[in-house]
């Protein structure tokens, strides 16, 4: 693959990803609270007019992720509450400074890592991924490399609300059951949906590091989901 | 696990599997999306698994936020409030 890393990747390369990502959720309509989303900006423009509603609703969009993000880089819950609580008190701080040039959701990030990394009591994060884990186990395919058994293709169930609601458990629990640097990355680029770019610049990694992280991150999950719910899918 | 793609070999599941997320993400050169463009043609079982992956990803985005607990609710606005009361002119 040292061919591809190379050669450098076309600006448009997120979008794929993306456009799957709207899709999907302008198929399902079961998001009120995603299809009624006030947009960040709006957010913060009453957050600078002192509103307190606002606060609260960016707190509720981001406090998950952050958290989730936090926990990768201190040793307990409650040192990362306590960073996410210093990470709010930066944006109240903060928020009529930022000018915008970057997505108030980079510059959040931005700060929670900061802000992590500033604790300096961390270090479980130093375990490095292993390279030889595969996207899929070797077993499950013959000696020519070709899959041993047919693939249960997924996407006609997919469409069933029921099933999307049955899987958002499994996931955020395979999603924290991820080694701390895959989390980081699938939670940066497919829960909030962020560009490589920016997500490099948050947790400040290489754009080839970032993507064979989140290869790795997104096919435990895949993995995990088909562990879970793949039987039943014939 | 990375793969080693050589000039004119053709990929096998093994290799595609493992070159998902550089080819959603457009980071495969031409002649790499070439080879492995064709090889999903040719075979529905990497087919339905970049779908699967697919639906993993469309998935991962539509996970919402819980609601704040009325505990957080409240240590929240007390912070809003103190942040207001410290400062003022904002």
């Amino acid at each position: 693959m040292s061919i591809a890393l190379l050669a450098s990747p076309p600006r448009v390369g997120t979008r794929p990803v993306r456009g799957v990502v709207n899709d999907a959720s302008m198929r399902w309509n079961d998001r009120p609270r995603v299809q009624a989303m006030e947009p960040d900006t709006e957010l913060l423009a009453r957050l600078r007019a002192g509103d307190e509603s606002a606060f609260l609703a960016l707190v509720t969009r981001y406090n998950p992720s952050l958290l989730r993000l936090a926990r990768t880089f201190v040793p307990s819950d409650a040192v990362a509450e306590e960073v996410v609580q210093d990470t709010w008190i930066g944006v109240l701080r903060g928020v009529d400074r930022f000018e915008g040039r970057s997505s108030f959701k980079t510059w959040l990030f931005r700060i929670l890592v900061n802000r992590a990394r500033s604790t300096g009591v961390r270090e479980h994060r130093t375990i490095p991924v292993d390279p030889t884990v595969p996207a899929v186990g070797a077993d499950r395919f013959d000696a020519s490399g070709a899959w041993a058994e047919p693939l249960v293709p997924w996407e006609s169930d997919a469409d069933d609300r029921v099933v999307a609601a049955t899987w958002a458990p499994r996931l955020r629990q395979a999603l924290d059951g991820l080694p701390d640097r895959q989390r980081d990355v699938v939670v940066l680029r497919d829960v909030e949906g962020m560009s490589s770019e920016d997500v490099c610049d948050v947790l400040d990694i290489s754009e080839g590091n970032q993507r064979v992280l989140l290869h790795r991150g997104r096919s435990r999950l895949r993995s995990e989901l088909e562990a879970e719910f793949g039987a039943g899918r014939r | 696990m990375r793969v080693l793609l050589r000039r004119r070999d053709q990929l096998v599941c093994q290799q595609v599997v493992e070159l998902v997320t550089d080819y959603l993400d457009g980071a495969l050169s031409r002649r790499d999306t070439r080879r492995f463009e064709g090889h999903l043609r040719g075979c529905p079982n990497c087919t339905a698994y970049l779908e699967q992956m697919r639906v993993t990803i469309a998935e991962t985005g539509r996970l919402t936020p819980e609601d704040l607990s009325p505990e957080a609710r409240e240590e929240f606005t007390d912070l809003f409030r103190a942040w207001q009361r410290d400062d003022p002119d904002s």
